[in-house]
């Protein structure tokens, strides 16, 4: 679910979009599957964390059979408390050297 | 691609209109980024993984969507949901009762090997059907017989052992050698009797049950191959325990707690004998002999026999029936009431869960509507709708279930004595089983009658302003449904009515002694130590000088056995000179009477009549002339019309003199015809004679409270024969009504269902007039606006009610005719057609739907028209 909302963080992005953003960011690591997406999709336009925009992109990126989806406040207020969250973690345990330091 | 699309159907209908388009996209782009053969068919493979996966996982999301969502609405509609609950538990459980019961004793297989085998032999005379074997024609049968693999044979048996210083009595049974080979069953410990423990002069051997083993040996395993004294009916022996028979075995019947051999002598075979039918036989079938093979084979053999010993044999049949099938067609009837009763609850359960889903799928028609319209697929509404009809169906059925193990105990009562199985049915996975099958079937049968009758296309047609929901059809499955449940609990009414009325019919029955008053007791007379005549005289006297003495005490005597107690046999031939019906007919019916010992007193003690002559008294002792009190029915039999007193008739083995006349008694049950009974002296007859008849029931007929004289007598019991165990203590009332006992639990139990069936229809009408009544506010507004009177509105309400009431009754009474005719053996002589019963079961169904009327006329009444037109 964070790595949808990473993926929508600055632009909205369709299904397809978003699982090659993910797979980009992670160098490969992730690799959703339709399913799982569509499923975590369907949850967080419930929860209210997404929406699906009612006016397209830009002509140029539009593609026509698509659907789009577009953080919502909520959703980003929702990505950064869990941004912090692993930064803490990160913190704290670095503090006990058992995470590479800053680059 | 198209398999793919094929695999999508896995997901809810829902989701796959919403997202399948786009996850098809994605394969087809994953596809064509693949560079080989191998790769595609890599990421196909793994696209169809994932999309079983997902689709589980979807499925539950939705799930716990709806359920949320479910106990939101229900939360807010409390009643809709209690109500629900309920009417499902009742229903669910009164099945799964009825079903434990009728499961155990008519379904279940018998707990033997290879049951099927097992078959029950009688013989028959003409007018009896089952009567028990007699020894010699038992081992005649057995030995020509070819169809059987073994067979046995079994008595009553009772065993007084002493244990923790107290005599102890026990019930058990006397087998042969072959019963338990027979049964296919070994013994838990130790082993089974073997032929030589069951031959004349063979040491005595005991098997012990398990319930024996633990209360008085403590579950020892080091039991076997102990020695103890014990006194049974007619005789003492020293037994050495040989085995212990596993928790689960009951046999004959599931008050056995030991057994013993039958270890008959010589003289149990001689030619008289084979008109003594005292032994229950069973046989195991050969592999592929048929019942009725067998049967067969029997009646050739028993011709045979008749013409051996055309005396002693006269008329004598014999019968193999499957042992499973050897139930009495009262107990068969007796379930298959039972479960029809269950099933009609059910079904009104059923009807009345159906009408209130109706009735709030109607109310909730426009919120469904509005929820499909903002783009809720009709898939996900039926959906919601069938998990929450599940949801009230899993908790009422849950309900339903705890409710039947409660009742189990009650409905034990129901279990016919006479099966060798445990006394009371237990509920087990099976029976758990069709009741969770059941619920589910009524979860969802009865959610899709809503949803059925919500067509897609008019769902629309709610949303528009003012549209009234449910005219026309819809109104009447609703009406026809509630007709159902009036026309069912009438059914049930009727039955349960009748039952009652034959109950009452049996308990105001005279049994020809007064019952309340009177303590009772037996007295277990040690033979062969009290064999002697004279060692028994002085204990009689010395214990009812003493009784008689007590405070309160009005009256007392011994007899050999009480009326209406455990043993109500004792049917002796009667020989009266002259009499030529009774010539040469050993086993006649008409010429018998019951035999029974009594001391002076007892007759006084139960209040029998005497009508003629005198008492039994201190003077008719063994020097004197042998004398006789016989019933009514005696004297007219043999001396119609004259003077029975001074007569003389041969009865066991002594010429009696009749002294005077009592009144009969029925002492084979209120419910059964009883022989004509012959009281002769206690002590007139031979020592070491006919000692089963020696008096050992005492009865004292008291002025205050029987029981409370209980501890008394215990004691000067015991001062005048300290080793004699006493056992079945109780008021001659209890006893008496013991023998109603499992009729008044049919009819606590037909009565419990009727009145469930009562007020689930009382509700049903309640309901449907409630909802019409809410539906029609405007409509009513309007007319009382426009000048109609409260009569007017009374009427519209009530004659659609009265018009249902009258089509139900006569459909109802129609039915409860049919199932009045087919127990018509359960009824005691009450007829099927009997007036008071069906004019009871009218008049319930009045108030029954004045009930359900009366809330709903008066909220119809108190409708304020200017705001009921506003309302909408």
């Amino acid at each position: 679910m964070f790595h949808v909302l990473v993926a929508l963080a600055d632009e909205d992005r369709h299904g397809y979009a978003i699982i090659q953003d993910v797979a980009e960011r992670t160098g490969g690591q992730i690799r959703l599957s339709a399913g799982t997406l569509y499923r975590t999709i369907q949850r967080m336009l419930e929860e209210g964390l997404i929406v699906e925009p009612r006016e397209r992109p830009a002509p140029e990126d539009d593609d026509e059979r698509r659907r789009y989806y577009r953080i919502t406040a909520l959703g980003t207020s929702l990505a950064k408390a869990e941004a912090r969250r692993l930064a803490e973690l990160v913190k704290m345990a670095r503090a006990r050297g058992i995470a590479p330091e800053r680059a | 691609m198209r398999s793919y699309r094929l695999l999508l159907h896995l997901y809810p209908a829902s989701f796959r209109h919403e997202y399948g388009e786009e996850m098809a996209a994605i394969l087809a782009r994953r596809l064509a980024d693949a560079s080989n053969p191998v790769a595609r068919a890599i990421v196909g493979i793994a696209a169809a993984v994932e999309t079983i996966g997902n689709a589980a996982l979807v499925h539950l999301d939705l799930l716990r969507q709806d359920l949320r969502y479910i106990v939101r609405t229900l939360r807010r509609s409390p009643g809709f949901a209690a109500m629900a609950v309920a009417i499902v538990a009742l229903g669910i459980g009164a099945t799964t009762a009825a079903f434990s019961v009728t499961d155990f004793v008519l379904i279940r297989p018998l707990p033997y090997r290879e049951p099927e085998r097992l078959v029950q032999l009688w013989e028959t005379t003409p007018g009896y059907s089952g009567m028990e074997l007699s020894a010699p024609n038992f081992r005649d049968w057995i030995a020509a017989s070819r169809s059987f693999e073994s067979a046995g044979v079994s008595h009553s048996e009772a065993l007084t052992i002493v244990t923790g210083g107290e005599p102890h009595r026990f019930q058990g049974a006397a087998i042969s050698a072959g019963v338990l080979p027979t049964l296919g069953v070994t013994p838990l410990l130790g082993r089974a009797f073997t032929e030589a423990d069951d031959t004349a002069g063979a040491a005595g051997t005991v098997m012990l049950g398990y319930r024996l083993w633990q209360t008085e040996f403590g579950g020892d395993p080091a039991v076997i191959g102990r020695r103890i004294d014990g006194q049974m009916d007619i005789e003492a022996d020293t037994f050495t325990i040989v085995g212990v028979m596993p928790r689960d075995f009951h046999y004959p019947t599931a008050s056995a707690d030991f057994w013993v051999t039958t270890r008959f002598r010589p003289d149990d075979y001689v030619p008289l004998e084979r008109s003594n039918n005292w032994l229950d036989g069973i046989a195991r079938l050969r592999p592929g002999v048929t019942v009725d093979q067998a049967h067969a084979e029997a009646q050739v053999i028993m011709a045979r026999l008749r013409e051996q010993y055309p005396k002693e044999n006269k008329d004598t049949g014999a019968r193999v029936v499957s042992m499973r099938e050897d139930l009495s067609a009262r107990s068969v009837m007796l379930l298959e009431a039972l479960s029809a009763a269950a099933a009609c609850v059910l079904l009104i359960a059923c009807m009345n869960l159906a009408n209130l889903l109706l009735a709030r799928g109607l109310e909730r028609r426009r919120e469904l509507a509005v929820r499909t319209a903002i783009g809720a697929g009709r898939e996900r509404v039926v959906r919601q709708l069938l998990t929450e009809s599940l949801v009230l169906a899993g908790v009422g059925g849950a309900i339903g279930i705890a409710l039947a193990i409660a009742a189990v105990p009650l409905l034990s009562q129901l279990v016919p004595q006479t099966l060798p199985i445990a006394a009371s049915p237990s509920i087990d996975g099976r029976v758990i089983g069709v009741a969770l099958l059941l619920t589910l079937v009524t979860g969802v049968a009865f959610g899709m009658a809503p949803i059925l009758r919500s067509g897609a296309g008019r769902d629309l047609a709610a949303l528009r302003d003012g549209a009234r929901a449910g005219g026309g059809r819809r109104e009447h499955l609703r009406s026809a449904l509630v007709l159902g449940e009036i026309a069912a609990s009438v059914v049930l009414l009727v039955s349960a009515g009748l039952l009652i009325r034959a109950l009452l019919a049996i308990q105001g029955t005279n049994p020809g002694f007064d019952v309340d008053h009177v303590l009772t007791m037996r007295v277990e007379l040690p033979i062969p130590e009290y064999a002697p005549v004279p060692m028994r005289q002085a204990f009689y006297d010395r214990v009812l000088q003493q009784v008689r003495a007590l405070p309160g005490v009005r009256a007392a005597g011994f007899i050999s056995y009480l009326p209406i107690s455990r043993f109500r046999g004792g049917i002796w031939p009667v020989k009266v000179k002259g009499d030529t019906e009774a010539a040469g007919d050993v086993r006649g019916a008409n010429n018998v009477a019951a035999l029974r010992f009594v001391t002076p007193g007892y007759f006084a003690a139960l209040r029998i009549p005497l009508l003629r002559g005198r008492d039994i008294d201190d003077g008719d002792t063994r020097q004197r002339p042998f004398v006789a009190v016989v019933s009514e029915s005696f004297a007219k039999r043999y001396w119609p019309g004259e003077d029975p007193i001074g007569r003389h008739f041969d009865f066991a083995f002594e010429d009696r003199t009749v002294v005077g006349v009592v009144g009969d008694v029925k002492f084979r049950g209120l419910e059964r015809q009883s022989e004509p009974q012959a009281y002769l002296s206690a002590p007139q007859v031979k020592d070491n004679w006919i000692t089963g008849y020696a008096p050992r029931a005492l009865a004292i007929r008291v002025s205050g409270a029987p029981l409370g004289l209980a501890p008394e007598v215990r004691a000067i019991v015991h001062g005048a024969a300290p080793k004699v165990a006493i056992t079945e203590v109780q008021t001659l009332a209890d006893m008496v009504d013991l023998d109603t006992a499992s009729r008044s639990t049919q009819v606590r139990v037909l009565g419990a269902f009727a009145a469930i069936a009562f007020v689930l229809a009382a509700v049903g009408i309640h309901g449907l007039l409630s909802f019409a009544v809410s539906q029609r506010t405007q409509e009513i507004g309007v007319r009382m606006a426009l000048g109609a009177q409260p009569r007017d509105v009374v009427r519209m309400i009530v004659a659609g009610a009265i018009r249902l009431g009258v089509m139900g009754l006569v459909l109802g009474i129609a039915l409860a005719y049919v199932a009045a005719r087919s127990m018509e053996a359960l009824l005691a002589g009450v007829k099927p057609h009997d007036f008071e019963a069906f004019g009871a079961a009218v008049a319930l169904t009045a108030v029954m739907l004045i009930v359900g009327t009366l809330v709903p006329t008066v909220r119809a009444l108190r409708i304020d028209p200017i705001s009921a037109i506003r309302c909408d």
